[in-house]
């Protein structure tokens, strides 16, 4: 190679080195705060402020949910499948995709109490995907809605 | 090191725009035919044969657009952060046509994957938009490409232009690897990979031959897109070339 070519290309291998190096950096003094949610871990070991607007994330507990017949508010119990559960209250709309065994990030507040009062409850998509015979094979079920609205689309396709 | 020596003629001979220009234009119908059928033949057994997901149901089949987008989004910019070091290291002409010629391409594919994953994500999160490290990084990527555009556009003089935006492209290549690895390395809202290099796909192959057709036929239509605009660029900066006004006079006769 041309030694004034492989001058350039050292330099440029040095601007690209120095920017990766800076970059990397503050991504890790950043590392909490990329985050997008508290995980339950994390707020039983009391880590998450109380009282301010963060995001709780995790599993929906099987057999937790408990809805109020008369309105829309819902309890559950939110854990990492590992021991750590933290209580959510919520009023209003779910997303379709919510159900037991389902991830979900909530936004909220943390109560001194350990309660968390969502305001929001967004749905957690994995990265699996299947049709639905081969998910009964499996042992995986719809939530509720979510299998009456594939009926719908089934019978009207 | 040695280079084995048609590689190196090759490389040769990328220095001339008008061996380029000469030798991409026969490719262009195959290009776009193959990505058309390959692209077809995706979306059609995509949307209509295979079958619904378990849980999100039809809405899942963004995927056969919104997959291939992203793909294509961070391909094209490592092309153009390629385009940058040769460009930088070498002064190869065309390279710096490449790199004008893929940035408006990229920032559609960048777009697209973000307004598609929007589209899907209101169903399905029951969010349109979440300021998670993937949604964010795409976002900051096409910054980057519009930055890079608008670089050019700043900038009277071409060479001075050409030097500026290799750089932006080279720094911004950076950002590739957090956009892949930020779903694994913070926790976010949007899934991890359901492909990995080292393991089974997460998904029966009903769903995925459709997916890997459609981001075949995705790059085809990019590679014919990209070697189109560069051409109309090689055009445009060689027009004081005898054969370049040959071209044109002849074009022109044809018409």
């Amino acid at each position: 190679m041309h030694p004034k070519r492989r001058q350039r290309l050292t330099l440029v291998a040095f601007l690209f080195a120095g920017v990766a190096v800076a970059v990397g950096l503050a991504l890790f003094a950043l590392n909490e705060n990329i985050n997008l949610f508290y995980p339950p871990d994390q707020i039983a070991r009391g880590e998450a402020p109380t009282d301010q607007r963060i995001r709780a994330g995790g599993m929906v507990l099987e057999g937790s949910v408990k809805r109020d017949p008369g309105s829309l508010a819902v309890r559950f119990t939110l854990s990492d499948m590992a021991g750590h559960n933290v209580p959510v209250v919520y009023e209003g709309i779910l997303p379709d995709l919510f159900g037991e065994g389902q991830g979900i990030v909530a936004t909220g507040r943390l109560r001194a109490n350990g309660t968390f009062e969502a305001t929001e409850v967004l749905a957690k998509h994995d990265e699996n995907y299947m049709p639905p015979e081969l998910a009964a094979m499996a042992g995986r079920k719809a939530p509720e809605g979510q299998q009456a609205g594939l009926a719908t689309l089934d019978a009207g396709g | 090191m040695k280079f084995p020596a048609p590689l190196v003629r090759l490389w040769h001979r990328l220095g001339s725009p008008r061996w380029f220009f000469e030798t991409t234009a026969p490719w262009l119908p195959w290009l776009l035919g193959l990505g058309v059928a390959l692209l077809g033949a995706g979306a059609f057994w995509g949307l209509a044969l295979a079958p619904a997901d378990y849980l999100q149901g039809n809405s899942f089949r963004i995927i056969y657009v919104h997959v291939p987008s992203a793909i294509l989004a961070q391909s094209c910019y490592m092309l153009m952060g390629s385009c940058g070091v040769v460009l930088l290291v070498w002064r190869m002409k065309l390279a710096d046509m490449v790199l004008e010629a893929a940035a408006p391409i990229g920032a559609s594919f960048t777009a697209l994957a973000l307004a598609t994953g929007a589209v899907w994500g209101k169903p399905t999160w029951g969010t349109w938009w979440a300021w998670d490290a993937r949604v964010t990084s795409m976002l900051i990527l096409l910054f980057l490409y519009l930055g890079i555009m608008g670089l050019r556009q700043a900038l009277q003089r071409p060479e001075a232009a050409g030097r500026a935006c290799a750089i932006l492209a080279i720094v911004g290549l950076v950002n590739i690897p957090i956009i892949k690895y930020s779903v694994d390395w913070w926790l976010t809202l949007h899934q991890p990979s359901t492909f990995k290099l080292t393991e089974k796909p997460a998904m029966p192959p009903s769903m995925w031959i459709p997916l890997l057709l459609s981001v075949l036929g995705f790059y085809a239509l990019f590679i014919w897109s990209v070697l189109q605009s560069t051409r109309v660029v090689v055009l445009e900066r060689e027009r004081r070339t005898q054969w370049v006004q040959n071209f044109v006079a002849a074009e022109g006769s044809k018409a």
